[in-house]
């Protein structure tokens, strides 16, 4: 996906005749007004749950005047705030976690030739393809498998917490990191290393001054895709977290389930604000590619 | 060991899995001397350059730059730099960063990389383009950067691996001129990997030849040209015909060979033959000659009845296709004179002539 | 050195490094990932005890549980089904988008799919919760038919919320692959086409649509992975009226008093049962240089 993107922008294929000169056909119509309509739908539902994280109207369904009522309230409330310390505690330790090991194994995935890459392979896209709740409920059963273990051996209780939801969150976001960090390596080209050895580069300097800066645009993007796949998941957090540990997609789920209220509008609104603020950072790091 | 030659290659392999890409090629490069590999895709001339570079390893054999063994020296510790195909420019450095990269390898002081690099730029005309991205550059400038990247650090040997191939055909031939003058200036032994023969020929003092791993003649461009020692040398430089046949008689410098429909054609031999052994007599276009079978020379020992069947002019010189007895085809290259300007008195398709090929100026070649 | 033993040692250095980029990542893997999953295939043949613990007996009842109960059942049935649905809906709404964007000049193309691409980073939640808002009882559109007088409708907690906000979820991850393959696709082929007298129907569906298959086929499965597990849509916007597949395993593990994990594993691999099968398809449908 993050390929696609980036073929975006490239200026390529003379060949496009007849369609750049937005000559309009009744084809054409109809093709516009269809995504006009399906963009409408993907963004009415949006723009309503922003608009009335600032309304009165104290079941937020309506609009009866602007208020930032929500907001304060949402700053006064300690749970909630908690939730947020602890989501971003996990999505930053898992980011750093899962950056380094996906970009160490993109390097060996792309560079070496050995047996067994084709498994490794797979083992790396499996997390990917396999859907969230199937590894939940793995991670869960092989938790209480291990904590049993752990007391049968040591006598030392454990109990599932904010450090059991960052083992699952790097489980799964490293795969995304070596999709990422593999593409820059794709495009990277190798004979740029031996430029600097030719000129005398040894292999620490041509890692840390050639190779580096000229894929960390790759693992920027890897990263700030881990981060933001840790800051969302919910379907992990939900199974890993224990009792007494509460993170913001769990307690956004747990309120949406009792009840609509306005306070729900205005922390989605400021999720929303958080996730379009990455959107745009790896876009435009990975622009600079 | 000798200490004139700066590159020495003495039975160097290389083997990528079952194939050899290198095959056993020895050479010696004299100080000083602009010399090329010259080949088509695929016959290992790069290979060459990348072992003379660091790149790869010889699988056996000895590499020597200036007396001493590099076959097990890594690529930054040798006193060598190469000019890339595509130039292979940092794409996140700026010009002069490039350029001075180099020496920041060498950790030279700041002050004295700063000014050289000013020189280095000025030397290739690029003085104002210090902050620009590589990207920013057309190829030619690229090119430049790349040069004056590799020669900044005084290598022994510049190595350069078809440099001017992502150029268009008129920067190329200008680029060629400046490249060869630049080396006359700068006294750097330069090693040149082409594919393109007349590129090969203009700039080299030498020529290595180099087929499948294998290297065929080394050579001035007029010993390569004018005295092609194998088939294959003759065929791939410039443009030749071939009469096939068997040697009959051999002398110390030349032989005469029979086709199977019992022609007798005499020439040169570069090399020896022995009788009976089957060869080729080569002749190049420009040097056969085409008469009018009422011609008084026409009686010659070597002439050969033919058919004109296809005349065309191409400015400098008019090239006739001819048809031999046997189907074969042959082609002569009659240069353009006030006398030939009249079309109507000259060669026409479907007309009888008579080919003589000067036993002086043909080749008989064996494989 | 001789170059033999040059070649030993950097060998051997290789080996060395490889070694050192590889083992961190596949540790982790193998350990919280792969192992899990070898733990709750095993679970999935074992016998639940009366409270709830693993009773290590080999039995195949979860999975004969599965396949003749009806309430399990259904609920795979209908996840299958529901994913099916949710896929044909995106591709029908994802294709016209993406071959739109495509279309138009450069710039524009950049910042359409950019706008696509928004919601596919937006918190899955937020978005659904969003439509509660717009199908409630008292929600927009039942607001809006009131101020008209016309008699309200039951729009949210129905299987049809939940279809809707499975497509408004997944729709991005059937937008981008096909976009990429459009992207890829030279238009001047269309005209080929009809040069050859093909109407624009039949160069779409000869031409296009066969050149542009592999990013309908990753869009597809990118589509039916998350919602054959779903269980959060179906119950914030179908109000958990019918069980899906992600539902009963969500229930099994976490809510059910005692839990029956091993019936819940089985549902796990039944669900995984499925996507292998989809991913052959893919495999079959697909050449290797598509993907």
């Amino acid at each position: 996906m993050i390929e696609a993107t980036s073929t975006a922008t490239q200026p390529r294929r003379a060949a496009r005749p007849a369609l750049e000169q937005g000559r309009l056909t009744w084809g054409g119509l109809v093709l516009m007004a269809c995504a006009v309509l399906i963009y409408l739908f993907l963004y009415l539902p949006i723009a309503i749950l922003v608009l009335f994280s600032f309304t009165r109207d104290q079941f937020g369904v309506r609009w009866t005047g602007f208020t930032l009522d929500w907001y304060t309230r949402l700053f006064a409330n300690e749970r909630l705030m908690g939730a947020t310390v602890n989501t971003l505690y996990v999505a930053l330790v898992s980011t750093i976690v899962a950056t380094v090991l996906g970009t160490l194994l993109a390097m060996a995935l792309e560079r070496y030739r050995f047996r067994g890459r084709n498994s490794v392979d797979t083992l790396i896209y499996l997390p990917i393809v396999i859907p969230e709740i199937v590894m939940a409920v793995a991670l869960l059963a092989f938790s209480a498998l291990a904590f049993d273990l752990i007391r049968l051996l040591t006598g030392e209780t454990l109990r599932r917490s904010l450090t059991t939801v960052i083992i699952g969150h790097i489980a799964f976001s490293v795969s995304f990191v070596v999709v990422v960090v593999r593409t820059s390596l794709k495009n990277f080209d190798r004979r740029l290393e031996e430029a600097a050895a030719d000129l005398g580069a040894n292999s620490w300097n041509i890692f840390w001054r050639v190779t580096f800066p000229l894929i960390l645009p790759g693992i920027i993007g890897g990263a700030l895709l881990a981060f933001t796949l840790s800051l969302d998941d919910f379907i992990i957090s939900l199974f890993l977290s224990g009792p007494g540990t509460s993170l913001l997609p769990v307690e956004v789920y747990n309120k949406v389930r009792r009840a609509v209220t306005p306070e729900i509008n205005a922390i989605s609104t400021l999720m929303l604000a958080l996730s379009i603020t990455l959107v745009v950072l790896s876009q435009s790091v990975q622009r600079r590619q | 060991m000798s200490t004139t030659n700066a590159v020495e290659l003495r039975n160097v392999v290389k083997r990528f899995g079952d194939i050899a890409a290198v095959d056993h090629v020895s050479l010696e490069i004299r100080d000083g001397e602009f010399f090329s590999l010259l080949g088509p895709s695929g016959c290992g001339k790069t290979t060459t350059l990348r072992m003379i570079a660091g790149f790869e390893y010889p699988s056996s054999g000895s590499i020597v730059i200036h007396g001493r063994e590099m076959a097990t020296i890594p690529p930054h510790r040798r006193p060598v730099n190469t000019v890339f195909q595509s130039y292979a420019l940092f794409p996140h450095l700026t010009v002069a960063q490039n350029v001075a990269f180099g020496l920041e390898m060498q950790r030279r002081p700041k002050d004295e990389i700063a000014a050289r690099v000013r020189e280095a730029l000025e030397q290739v005309r690029l003085s104002g383009f210090a902050d620009r991205r590589p990207r920013q550059l057309s190829g030619g400038q690229q090119q430049r950067v790349a040069l004056a990247r590799a020669l900044i650090n005084q290598p022994e040997v510049l190595l350069l691996d078809e440099p001017l191939g992502a150029l268009d055909q008129k920067l190329r031939k200008e680029l060629q001129i400046e490249l060869k003058s630049l080396q006359r200036r700068v006294g750097i032994t330069f090693v040149f990997v082409t594919h393109d023969q007349e590129e090969a020929l203009t700039m080299s003092d030498r020529i290595a030849v180099m087929s499948q791993g294998k290297v065929l003649q080394i050579g001035s461009p007029t010993e390569i040209y004018e005295r092609p020692t194998c088939r294959f040398v003759a065929d791939f430089i410039g443009e030749t015909n071939f009469i096939a046949g068997k040697v009959i008689e051999n002398g110390a410098n030349a032989a005469t060979i029979e086709t199977p429909d019992g022609l007798r054609l005499r020439g040169l031999t570069p090399r020896p033959v022995r009788v009976g052994e089957p060869a080729v007599l080569s002749i190049r276009p420009e040097k056969a000659l085409l008469l009018a079978p009422g011609d008084a020379r026409a009686g010659h020992a070597f002439a050969i009845p033919a058919r004109v069947e296809l005349v065309s002019y191409i400015g400098s010189d008019t090239r006739i296709t001819v048809r031999l007895n046997d189907q074969r085809t042959f082609d002569v290259w009659e240069q353009n004179t006030l006398s030939t300007l009249d079309r109507d008195a000259y060669w026409q398709p479907g007309e009888p002539a008579v080919l003589v090929c000067p036993p002086d100026n043909a080749l008989v070649l064996t494989e | 050195m001789t170059l033999n033993a040059l070649e030993r040692e950097r060998q051997r250095r290789e080996r060395r490094t490889l070694a050192a980029l590889l083992t961190p990542g596949l540790l982790w893997l193998i350990l919280f990932f792969a192992l899990p999953l070898v733990i709750i295939l095993v679970y999935s043949f074992m016998t639940n005890g009366p409270r709830g613990n693993i009773v290590w007996q080999f039995t195949l009842g979860n999975y004969v549980d599965l396949f003749t109960r009806s309430i399990y059942f259904n609920a795979y049935l209908r996840s299958i089904w529901i994913s099916v649905l949710t896929t044909v809906i995106c591709l029908v709404l994802g294709y016209p988008l993406a071959l739109f964007i495509v279309r138009q000049p450069p710039r524009w193309r950049t910042v359409l799919l950019f706008l696509v691409l928004i919601p596919f980073w937006t918190n899955f939640l937020v978005r659904i919760y969003a439509w509660q808002i717009i199908l409630a009882n008292n929600g927009l559109i039942n607001s809006a038919l009131r101020s008209l007088g016309l008699p309200p409708l039951t729009l949210l907690n129905t299987e049809g919320a939940t279809l809707l906000g499975l497509v408004y979820g997944e729709l991005p991850f059937m937008v981008l692959p096909i976009y990429a393959a459009l992207d890829r696709f030279d238009f001047t082929l269309m005209e080929a086409a009809a040069d050859l007298g093909a109407s624009k129907r039949r160069a779409f569906w000869r031409v296009m649509l066969p050149m542009t298959m592999p990013g309908v086929a990753a869009g597809s499965v990118l589509v039916f992975i998350p919602t054959i597990g779903q269980f959060v849509v179906s119950e914030l916007l179908g109000g958990a009226k019918v069980d899906y597949l992600g539902n009963l395993i969500q229930r099994l593990f976490l809510r059910s008093n005692p839990p029956n994990w091993p019936l819940g594993s089985a549902m796990a691999m039944a669900m995984m049962l499925v996507l292998l099968a989809l991913i052959l398809i893919y495999f079959r449908t697909t050449t290797e240089e598509d993907r």
